[in-house]
């Protein structure tokens, strides 16, 4: 199945050529892709009984594979993904006409088309990630697809940031997943529910594992992102924000059911969450006027809705369970009907009239009279009427949480998110064409047409797929109870019917539409009495992501602030303090209390000279720092290495101190003639500071002291490479001087090293000379 | 063939032809001539390595630990992989970028001494020798920030060279103790002459000494503001050279340290470098996260990646503590797998991390030759003027950034893995989070820089003309990051396999010892280790 979802991202790649040369057929010809893509699928699953799998190993040192595996599940998400997929390119390339980006939007839609059939038909759960991944950034690309607008820029960086945050979770959750369960596999997964329920990862799993999903799929506290998602063009909102990639939440969460679910923390999560999505959502979208956001606000519910019943669907449940298993099916391919319909109706309702708002759109069915079509049957379906298939995912939903109690937190929340979702299936689908008053055309150009072929023929089509599924629901048996069974983990019949007779739900339902239609009518008063209710949002969530990215932000300046200060001074005094906190930490850990001391106490033997050179070099070291001429501080500075020097003829090693004498005079030299031009000094530090700085240095060259004390306690006494040095200096080096055979023979490379070192500091200098002067002369 | 010396030669022959020659023409020649001869041979080094085993030489024929030792692991041998391929492509892209002017100054004799000194840093089997290279790279890359002579570049440079030498000092006086105390300053030499030291207490002091000066040089917490103060200054391909190489060797030879050296108090040593790595990766990614100028981005993007090469090695800490007494195999496979993953995740990063920020600054380089400027507030709606440019660096974002399925996901998520398995949540947290800013600003650069129209203010600004050869010369080495980047994502497996090797290699470092005790006269180290009681658990071998 690598081909089937390999070949959605090599036909993305010939889009913008194809877009290019036949600007007007590309979107048919593309929508060959996803058909084609479907058409190999539903070969493969008609035509064996057990799940087909494939495997390409892909990175074995790690166990993973590129695993594909095509259930139920999968391949009703297949369904969607390649058969609104098609109708959307169709609509797109129509959508797009005359705009030279219709290229640029037909290849990432492909390439999103293939990255989220990726991750329905991924059996490994890092190969599901990497696919759940793409789909985040090509969403990311195509809710920016008006890039030049900041409005789109901002929900793109939105959508990505909640999205990808918890994608990290996510990937979290499977790795500590599939160290629990011990495999990879999500196939395997269910056979070791067990294991995972032992486990005490389970509940970080559970917790990281519904981040990623509810992140994804909107939930409450992260569902701003979607309706602020509609920054995107239409065909964009309708695949990805409802159709398909928000549902991709859904489909984990279902998909990972048999494993994890029976852990409460899993049942109530789901159940709580989709609940409280599902009421906030719908009650916020009776304040939109907004086509898009309408939809959007009742896309939000519904995901709330099915997120509820996976929780309802336990693996170990009784008949309540099979029946929400069911109804999870049926009102996800239901809701992706309708509702990718309506999107593209809204779509063409503004292309049409150039309005977006709802109040403003009245008595459109004789100027589009196939867009009509297509609206009322979806919006009827939304709404709940029976012989469309949205009448089935509503009334099977209902009957799922009505078995599990009848008072139940789901069936409460159901009774209270359905109503408003009637409002919206009227308001999108229906009301825009009613009424005898012409609509008015934004920019006064003329009357509304039908909008052209492209726009109108996928929606119809969807349209009257979901009217042909209402009437003859058995078409969908096997793949409702091959799906249900996937979500329940255990087989599942489904006989669907159009009627099931005359029961509780059924009473439910009209309830609902009743209470939908009363909404409507009573919609101004309903107006007036949110709007309390909208005003609480400022404290929503939406406010807690600005205040959290604003304040990450606002701590990174500080931080940056501190630690970037810009002054060097700051910079070295970080550096010795850090140094001295590592190094001092190390060495109190090391000892006992009052053990360094007697250490100490130990090593040290005083000699009378050693005291004298001490003093010496103290005294000099203060008048270094005291001195307010340069030229009396650097001749200081020479007395301490001088100082220096004559330890070197007291430990027996002339040599060295003749050349620690040279290079002091020297440098003597060299500081005073260099130091003739400059200043005096300025004392500007504070009393302050310098106590400071002073306790820095003393501690600091304490701490050094120390350790190079109690360091010349530890010898091991075999010098092999001095000996080496001493014996072989003649013999082999033919030179009585050893120092002098190390540097050039013994050790010739790193006096090639220091000498390199030297050449390039001239190069440097005369580079910094000749550059400056080069650069003044230009002036 | 032996060809270790030839990594440190070839460059220093080039550089100084190049300084003798007055034709620029010529220069610019030998510039790449020898960084195609120098990646050539770094790759023959790494394919005799990897097959072969560990290479060594001991230069002027001089025996250890008294001559200095040449070595190749697998570690080595990537890390000057890595130097050949960006010194190659840095040379090809300088040819583009930097002025005349500045090439006339020595510009391409100093990136080849550069580009010796980290070859030698990788190589060299002896600490002083190390010392060495690192002076040879500080002084080369002192002369290159300044080249040109701006007053913002040179107060970068002052800062860059002070704090530096500050590093340079706290390496030497570390070493001297260390010489003072083993008598050896060969590493292979050391990995062993620390375990009869009576005191290892205070060989963990010493570690902290090593640990601020590579510290300093790896661009650590809390040590890391010289570099966002000096890499925005100077031309971006030195950036650039700068980004994929200096920083590195830091972190190479703290992997080597506290693989070989540094283990007999891990909980100390390597717990300490997992809070240093955690802390490193959020208060850089924090920096770039609220900066505005594209290269300050990146050169804070530098620091907070260096958490996670760091991460991997304090991962390591438990298995490499085991593993250290020769002949001891280690019972704990949780451990051993912790540390596979965690140091094969840090090579693997290691290679990642070095092409992503290559092509970035290259990226950047291009903008900035185009619009004189890399401030997000002067540029704009360079995805729909100059779209391949958009192409190449979203796919080096989205790397960084450790989306899937380019190199960076993979490296991430072998090093997430080791930190999820080794139970080190904290820091796997930060990890993650700073995956997640990092996100965040890469599509800063990507909103303002390529989605958002151009100012209005910058609109009468033209875009600077590239020629067709200044455009192949950019381009091409840009090009050329981007495809092994999407390479190395499609088709992990081959450099997955080689870090697992590599982290094989550190892990136990038998083989390392072995292959420089050959040419060694560490002969009554090994008398010793074999009157030592059974029951220190060696097993009182000899090396071979």
């Amino acid at each position: 199945m690598l081909g089937e979802v390999l070949t959605g991202f090599v036909a993305a790649a010939f889009a913008a050529p194809l877009a290019r040369r036949l600007p007007r057929l590309a979107g048919p010809i593309l929508a060959l892709v996803p058909l084609g893509i479907l058409a190999a699928l539903t070969w493969r699953y008609a035509g064996s009984a057990a799940p087909p799998r494939t495997s390409v190993a892909w990175l074995p040192g790690l166990g993973i594979d590129l695993a594909f595996r095509l259930d139920g599940l999968a391949y009703l998400f297949a369904l969607l993904i390649c058969g609104i997929g098609a109708v959307i390119l169709v609509y797109a390339g129509a959508y797009f006409a005359g705009d030279r980006r219709r290229g640029r939007m037909l290849a990432t839609l492909l390439a999103f088309m293939a990255s989220m059939l990726g991750v329905v038909l991924a059996d490994h759960l890092v190969a599901l990630f990497v696919f759940w991944e793409l789909t985040s950034v090509t969403s990311y690309l195509l809710i920016g697809f008006d890039h030049e607008q900041e409005k789109s820029r901002k929900a793109a960086l939105q959508a990505l940031l909640v999205t990808g945050g918890g994608g990290l979770a996510l990937l979290a959750g499977v790795v500590l997943l599939a160290q629990a369960a011990g495999t990879w596999d999500i196939s395997a997964l269910a056979g070791q529910a067990q294991t995972i329920r032992a486990s005490p990862l389970q509940l970080p799993i559970i917790v990281l594992v519904l981040a990623g999903c509810f992140t994804k799929s909107a939930q409450v506290p992260f569902h701003f992102w979607l309706p602020n998602a509609m920054a995107a063009p239409t065909p964009v909102s309708a695949y990805l924000h409802s159709a398909t990639m928000v549902k991709a939440g859904v489909y984990l969460a279902a998909r990972l059911n048999p494993s994890l679910g029976g852990a409460a923390a899993w049942e109530w999560a789901l159940i709580g969450f989709g609940a409280l999505t599902a009421v906030t959502a719908a009650a916020m979208s009776l304040r939109q006027h907004e086509l898009k956001r309408l939809l959007a606000y009742s896309t939000v519910a519904s995901l709330g809705v099915l997120i509820m019943l996976v929780g309802l669907a336990a693996p170990e449940g009784g008949a309540d369970a099979v029946t929400a298993a069911k109804a999870v099916v049926l009102f996800l391919l239901a809701h992706a009907l309708y509702k990718a319909t309506l999107f593209l109706v809204a779509g063409s309702l503004t292309r049409a009239t150039g309005l977006k708002d709802a109040r403003l759109l009245v008595g459109l069915r004789r100027a589009m009279p196939l867009t009509f079509v297509a609206g009322v049957l979806a919006g009827l379906s939304m709404v709940g009427v029976p012989a469309l298939l949205g009448y089935l995912g509503k009334e099977s939903a209902i009957a799922a949480a009505w078995e599990r109690h009848a008072a139940g937190p789901a069936m409460l929340a159901l009774v209270l998110a359905a109503p408003p979702l009637v409002v919206v299936g009227l308001r999108v689908g229906v009301a825009p064409f009613l009424g005898s008053r012409r609509a008015v055309v934004a920019d006064g150009a003329g009357t509304a047409h039908e909008v052209p072929t492209g726009m109108w023929v996928g929606p119809v089509a969807l349209a009257v797929i979901g009217l042909v599924l209402g009437l003859a629901p058995m078409l969908l048996n096997r793949v409702v109870s091959e799906t249900a069974a996937a979500v329940h983990g255990a087989p599942v019949a489904a006989r669907l019917a159009l009627w099931h007779g005359f029961n509780a739900v059924v009473l439910l339902d009209v309830a609902i539409v009743l209470g939908g239609v009363a909404l409507w009518l009573w919609r101004s008063s309903i107006d007036r009495w949110t709007r309390r209710l909208a005003r609480l949002a400022a404290f929503g969530p939406e406010r807690g992501y600005a205040l959290a990215l604003e304040g990450t932000l606002a701590f990174g300046r500080v931080q940056t602030r501190l630690l970037q200060s810009g002054y060097l001074r700051r910079y070295l005094l970080v550096v010795f303090l850090f140094a001295i906190a590592v190094v001092g930490a190390a060495l109190v850990a090391a000892h006992r209390p009052g053990a360094i001391g007697a250490a100490l106490g130990e090593i040290v033997h005083v000699h009378a000279e050693d005291v004298l050179l001490v003093v010496m070099m103290v005294v000099a070291a203060v008048a270094v720092v005291h001195s307010r001429s340069r030229v009396a501080a650097v001749i200081a500075l020479g007395a301490v290495g001088l100082a220096v020097s004559l330890v070197f003829v007291l430990y027996s090693a002339p040599d060295l101190a003749l050349t620690q004498v040279l290079i002091e005079t020297l440098t003597v030299i060299l500081f005073v003639l260099a130091m003739r031009q400059l200043p005096f000094f300025v004392d500007l530090s504070s009393r302050r500071t310098r106590v400071r700085d002073l306790v820095v240095a003393v501690l600091g060259g304490g701490l050094m002291t120390t350790l190079v004390l109690l360091a010349s306690h530890v010898q091991l006494g075999d010098e092999v490479a001095s000996a080496y040095f001493a014996a072989e200096a003649v013999p082999q080096g033919h030179g009585r001087n050893v120092v002098n055979v190390i540097l050039v023979d013994f050790r010739a490379l790193d006096t090639l090293g220091e000498i390199t070192v030297l050449a390039l500091a001239a190069i440097g200098v005369i580079a910094l000379v000749r550059g400056r002067t080069g650069l003044e002369a230009r002036r | 063939m032996n060809l270790l010396a030839v990594p440190i030669l070839l460059p220093l022959v080039f550089a100084s032809v190049m300084l003798a020659t007055r034709w620029p023409r010529v220069q610019r020649l030998l510039s790449v001539a020898g960084a195609l001869g120098l990646f050539l041979v770094n790759l023959a080094i790494l394919w005799q390595v990897d097959r072969v085993g560990v290479a060594t030489l001991q230069v002027g024929g001089w025996p250890a630990p008294a001559g200095i030792t040449l070595v190749a692991d697998r570690l080595s041998a990537v890390m000057l992989v890595m130097t050949g391929a960006m010194g190659l492509g840095i040379a090809v892209y300088s040819l583009g970028e930097i002025r005349r002017r500045k090439q006339r100054f020595g510009y391409h004799t100093l990136l080849h001494v550069l580009l010796m000194g980290v070859c030698g840093a990788f190589l060299t089997g002896d600490l002083f020798n190390l010392f060495v290279w690192y002076e040879v790279m500080l002084i080369a890359s002192f002369v290159l920030l300044t080249l040109g002579g701006r007053r913002g570049q040179l107060e970068g440079a002052i800062k860059y060279v002070t704090i530096n030498l500050v590093a340079s000092a706290f390496f030497l006086a570390a070493l001297g103790v260390l010489y003072g105390m083993t008598g050896t300053l060969n590493m292979a030499d050391l990995a062993h002459a620390v375990d009869r030291i009576d005191r290892p207490e205070l060989l963990t002091v010493l570690a902290m000494m090593f640990l601020v000066a590579f510290g300093l040089k790896a661009g650590v917490f809390p040590l890391f503001f010289w570099l966002p103060a000096s890499y925005h200054t100077p031309p971006t391909a030195i950036t650039a050279i700068f980004s994929a190489l200096l920083t590195k060797v830091g972190v190479y030879s703290m992997i080597r340290m506290f693989t070989l050296v540094f283990v007999q108090n891990v909980g100390w040593t390597h717990g300490l470098l997992l809070a240093i790595a955690g802390l490193t990766m959020v208060s850089g990614v924090l920096g770039a996260a609220v900066q505005s100028d594209m290269r300050r981005i990146l050169s804070f993007h530098i620091v907070s990646q260096i958490g996670y090469l760091l991460m991997g090695l304090g991962l390591a800490g438990p298995a490499v503590a085991a593993l250290h007494v020769p002949g001891r195999t280690l019972n704990d496979r949780a451990a051993m797998a912790v540390a596979a993953l965690g140091l094969g995740g840090t090579v693997f990063f290691m290679v990642h991390v070095i092409l992503a920020k290559t092509a970035l600054f290259l990226v950047c380089g291009v903008v900035e030759r185009l619009r004189r400027s890399a401030s997000l507030d002067r540029v704009g709606g360079l995805a729909t003027t100059h779209p391949v440019l958009a192409g190449l660096f979203l796919v080096a974002a989205l790397s960084l950034a450790g989306i899937p399925p380019l190199a960076g996901f993979w490296a991430k998520f072998m090093l997430v893995r080791a930190g999820l398995e080794g139970a080190a949540w904290v820091v796997t947290t930060a990890a993650l989070g700073t995956g997640l800013l990092t996100l965040y600003s890469m599509t800063k650069i990507w909103a303002e820089a390529f989605w958002k129209p151009l100012p209005a203010g910058e609109l009468q600004r033209r875009d600077r003309v590239m020629t067709r050869g200044t455009r192949l010369l950019m381009y091409g080495p840009t090009f050329a990051i981007v495809g092994a980047i999407v390479a190395i994502g499609l088709w992990p497996a081959s450099l997955e396999a080689f870090a697992t090797r590599t982290a094989a290699q550190l892990v136990d470092p038998s083989e390392y010892v072995a292959a420089v005790s050959n040419h060694a006269i560490f002969s009554r180290s090994d008398r010793e280790r074999a009157a030592m009681p059974a029951d220190s658990g060696t097993s009182g071998e000899a090396p071979r």
